[in-house]
């Protein structure tokens, strides 16, 4: 397919704007650009065929199965779109007067109100652009915390192995010590690994649960307990509230702070990797120490992206809160811990689980014992499930468990594709015993074959330029 | 409204399959004290419509303003029709990040357009996918500027509160010092910055134009960071690079800026676009997801997320920043805005903004008591003297006008290719009829 450069005709253009009726003005000579930006030159029907080829090409929730696990792939509402496009909304300019901006207010006022009562926390924002923006913030309110305190030997963030890459790429961010503490045989948290590591430097631990494996750390309560004791406070990383909301409350776990990801758990749509949107709570106590906009709300406060966040995420978000409301949001969360077990039951016989046990939203299968006896990895299997139409799980990820496979199906797929997609796996077992060639070659009838990744790091190509000549 | 496809029947055959009696069953890990006990205190789920007609009831208490005449890092641009629905297709709106790349070409190869043409804005020779906003994009520029005996960051003052605000917060997470340079006369002090660049200093930030819409010298400013050593941020307006000389073109060794102007609507303040671009030099050092050109198994052009080692899904405490999704929906809606325009199309959007900008200010200054506060040269934000401000901003809102910025030296006006000149002739009517009674 050509690049939208490549269709490029000198003197195409689209007549977006009248003639200026107001006198031009020029720049001096030493500000002006010298040369024009070489952007292509287009008729509208080029680009909306360009865009057409290209969206030909892209895999979305709404067009099929993606149970990738840690992601909560679920379906996006399209009424929430409809509200996110509300003039009323798209239209306001964030530093319009307070009183022309009541009906923003309101949104996030109530999209606060639901997300305390769920997560049982007092204190609440948006400013966060994404989950790991919101790590951040989360993060930063601890470190204000103890400052404020002025306990400063306080330097070491405590972190699980099984945690994702962005948990200890934050606490460095915010200037602690990440100390990884190795997981207990069932994925848990060890808990003697972490009474080792606590002690008059804790800041804080970060922590999921579920955990990354999928599994519910039973010790919870005792974890939280634990940490306090050292003087340390508690962050959740809400990446899996979709299997808890509405049951359990992170709040109610003993976390001081927590972050959502709207466009996971609050089906706001991806976007093809954003925009996202995150909300982090606090507990009461931390309420001082949440983010505002110089500008907005003036002085004193942090702040980690400009005005107040992603709000039409937001109000996607909301839109969706409001139509599950009290009693559709934990029974998403429990469709979504039954279809994974369904799915994970459905399974199981042909690849090994890692942990045989009931899950929560996402299980993960372990493909060691396979690729041993076939040869067959799980990047293998993955890009074989491309020739299904199915797009493939998490691969390698948690790092505890090798050729991991982690799936997360969520609660809006139905049983029948939970059955369609099960089937493909067992295939594709029984596949990597009898063909384990066609695999390794995989997938034969995608976009493309396997790009060459190793080329692309140590050649990086990563813009376009024009042919000389 | 549920989105729970399975039916009550379904649901019990399930359970069955999996050997629980019921959803409490599959709860059985969690700790009886840890269950909630009581349904959640909040309203009852509601239908499509009514949670429609809920929301639309909110919107509508917001007032919207016909003629916006009022910017500081948020502009109202004309948005052509396929930039708003390009990015509203399904498959593009609901696609995960392109990890799986040969499900994925359509977005990465929309990606890899785009960064070539912020290159082609900036002049600068690597892009990568976008981050969350101008101002994040201003911090992680300011962190990737770092080394171990430069930890110093500075910034001018003209700069945008939020984004100061916001790479303090950035270095305050890491202990890293930040050093505000004062304006002189509404633009960087040039003689404080030399003053200030001494051998700690790891880079200086610059936003061109200002926040009160000033010119800066640009290149005067770079020559003096080089000299001392550091190294020079550029924070820009997408719009004005179609007629403004580019960073590269001042010295600039990254270029960052806010994309929002670039086909995003107002949104009360998001989601916006972080742009950063650099030489080839710092490549390695740039944060967040880039795409790749390479080849398939059969030797076709295909297109991969690159240079992955420098993200946190590798290098975890190591990685340079901890940024895992980007703004993929708005560097997609840049790009089709870019697309669309073309070359002239945005040297056309600049040279009105900058006209529209020019004559407002000339017609709001022949009245009595509205004084140009800074003098210098100007693209399409200015900043006067107002007398009886919020009477006169009250009154311009009341005729659906949304007045420039109430700023400390007066009120910051901006001006873009939208208002037509009738528009702006009507807001300086309103502002002398105030002004005169």
């Amino acid at each position: 397919m050509k690049l939208i450069f490549e269709k490029s005709v000198k003197g195409r253009h689209c007549d977006l704007l009248p003639k200026c009726d107001v006198d031009l003005v020029e720049l001096p000579e030493s500000l002006r650009r010298e040369t024009a930006p070489a952007l292509p030159e287009l008729s509208e029907v080029d680009v909306a065929r360009h865009y057409t080829e290209l969206n030909h090409r892209v895999h979305g929730v709404n067009c099929g199965f993606y149970p990738l696990g840690s992601c909560t792939m679920k379906y996006n509402p399209r009424i929430d779109e409809d509200m996110a496009s509300l003039p009323g909304f798209a239209g306001v300019h964030p530093l319009a007067p307070a009183y022309a901006v009541e009906g923003c207010r309101e949104v996030l006022d109530t999209a606060a109100r639901y997300l305390c009562e769920l997560t049982g926390m007092q204190g609440m924002t948006f400013q966060p652009a994404a989950g790991a923006h919101g790590e951040f913030t989360g993060v930063l309110l601890i470190k204000q915390y103890h400052d404020k305190r002025g306990d400063v030997k306080r330097r070491k963030i405590i972190v699980p192995d099984s945690a994702h890459g962005t948990n200890p790429a934050t606490a460095a961010m915010c200037g602690f010590e990440v100390v990884n503490i190795p997981s207990a045989p069932n994925g848990c948290v060890d808990l003697e690994a972490l009474k080792a590591v606590l002690g008059e430097d804790t800041a804080g631990l970060m922590l999921t649960n579920p955990n990354t494996v999928g599994i519910f750390d039973e010790n919870i309560l005792e974890i939280t307990r634990l940490v306090h004791e050292a003087g340390g406070l508690c962050y959740y990383d809400g990446a899996n509230l979709n299997a808890i909301m509405g049951v359990v409350r992170p709040g109610d776990m003993g976390f001081d702070c927590v972050h959502m990801n709207l466009h996971k758990t609050f089906a706001t749509p991806h976007g093809g990797g954003g925009p996202g949107a995150c909300a982090v709570g606090c507990k009461e106590f931390l309420r001082e120490f949440l983010p505002a906009s110089a500008l907005m709300d003036g002085p004193g406060h942090i702040q980690v992206r400009s005005f107040a966040g992603n709000f039409l995420v937001v109000v996607r978000a909301l839109s969706y809160l409001l139509s599950l409301g009290r009693e559709g949001i934990p029974e998403a969360a429990q469709n979504a811990v039954l279809n994974a077990n369904y799915l994970m039951r459905r399974i199981q016989g042909s690849f090994d689980l890692a942990f045989d046990r009931v899950c929560m939203h996402e299980f993960v299968l372990d493909l060691s014992r396979f690729k041993k006896e076939t040869g067959v990895s799980a990047l293998d299997v993955a890009k074989s499930l491309i020739d299904y139409g199915m797009h493939p799980p998490t691969m390698y990820f948690p790092l505890i468990v090798h050729e991991a496979l982690m799936l997360e199906p969520t609660e809006t797929e139905s049983k029948e594709t939970l059955d369609w997609a099960a089937d493909i796996f067992r295939a594709l077992y029984e596949l990597g015993y009898t063909d384990p060639e066609t695999m390794h070659e995989a997938p034969h009838h995608a976009q493309i074959g396997r790009p060459d990744e190793v080329r692309a790091a140590r050649n990086p190509v990563l813009r376009w330029q024009k042919p000389e000549g | 409204m549920s989105y729970v496809p399975s039916t009550p029947a379904e649901r019990q055959e399930m359970l069955r399959a999996v050997g629980a009696e019921d959803f409490k069953a599959l709860y059985r890990d969690v700790p009886q004290e840890v269950l909630l006990d009581r349904p959640l205190n909040l309203p009852e789920g509601m239908s499509e419509l009514e949670m429609s007609r809920r929301m639309s009831e909110m919107a509508a208490k917001n007032r919207l303003f016909p003629t916006v005449l009022r910017g500081a890092g948020a502009y109202d641009h004309y948005i052509p029709a396929v930039v708003r629905s390009i990015p509203a297709k399904e498959e593009f709106l609901t696609a995960y990040t392109p990890y799986q790349a040969e499900m994925s070409q359509g977005v990465l190869q929309s990606i890899f357009e785009y960064q070539t043409m912020i290159c082609e804005l900036t002049g600068m020779d690597v892009s990568n996918a976008s981050v969350y906003d101008g101002a994040t994009a201003a911090a992680e520029a300011a962190a990737m500027c770092r080394d171990r005996r430069r930890r110093v960051t500075l910034i001018s003052a003209a700069a945008h509160p939020d984004t100061i605000n916001t790479v303090r917060t950035y270095c305050y997470g890491t202990g890293d010092e930040l050093r505000i340079v004062p304006m002189k006369d509404g633009k960087t002090d040039i003689e404080a910055l030399r003053a200030m660049l001494t051998p700690e200093v790891a880079s200086f930030y610059v936003q061109q134009p200002n926040f009160h819409g000033q010119l800066e010298d640009a290149e005067a400013l770079g020559a003096l960071v080089h000299e001392a050593g550091a190294l020079y941020v550029m924070g820009c307006n997408p719009i004005s690079l179609g007629i403004l000389k580019t960073p590269r073109d001042c010295g600039a060794d990254v270029a960052v800026g806010e994309g929002q102007p670039l086909g995003m609507p107002l949104g009360f303040g998001g989601p916006y676009l972080g742009f950063m671009a650099t030489t080839t030099k710092y490549m390695r050092k740039l944060p967040g997801r880039i795409v790749g050109e390479t080849v398939d198994s059969r030797g076709e052009r295909a297109y991969v997320l690159s240079l992955q080692a420098r993200e946190q899904h590798i290098r975890r405490e190591k990685a340079s920043s901890n940024i895992c999704s980007n703004e993929a929906l708005c560097a997609l809606t840049a790009a089709v805005y870019l697309a669309t325009v073309g070359p002239d199309g945005l040297a056309e959007a600049a040279r009105q903004c900058m006209a529209k900008a020019h004559y407002l200010c000339q017609k709001l200054c022949e009245i009595e008591g509205v004084e140009l506060v800074y003098t210098g040269e100007y693209f399409h934000e200015f900043v006067t003297a107002l007398p009886r401000r919020d009477e006169v901003l009250k009154a311009l809102e009341d005729a659906g006008i949304l007045g420039g910025l109430p700023v400390e030296e007066g009120v910051l006006w901006c001006a873009t290719e939208k208002q037509s000149r009738a528009e702006l002739d009507r807001a300086v009517a309103i502002v002398k009829e105030v002004l005169a009674g």
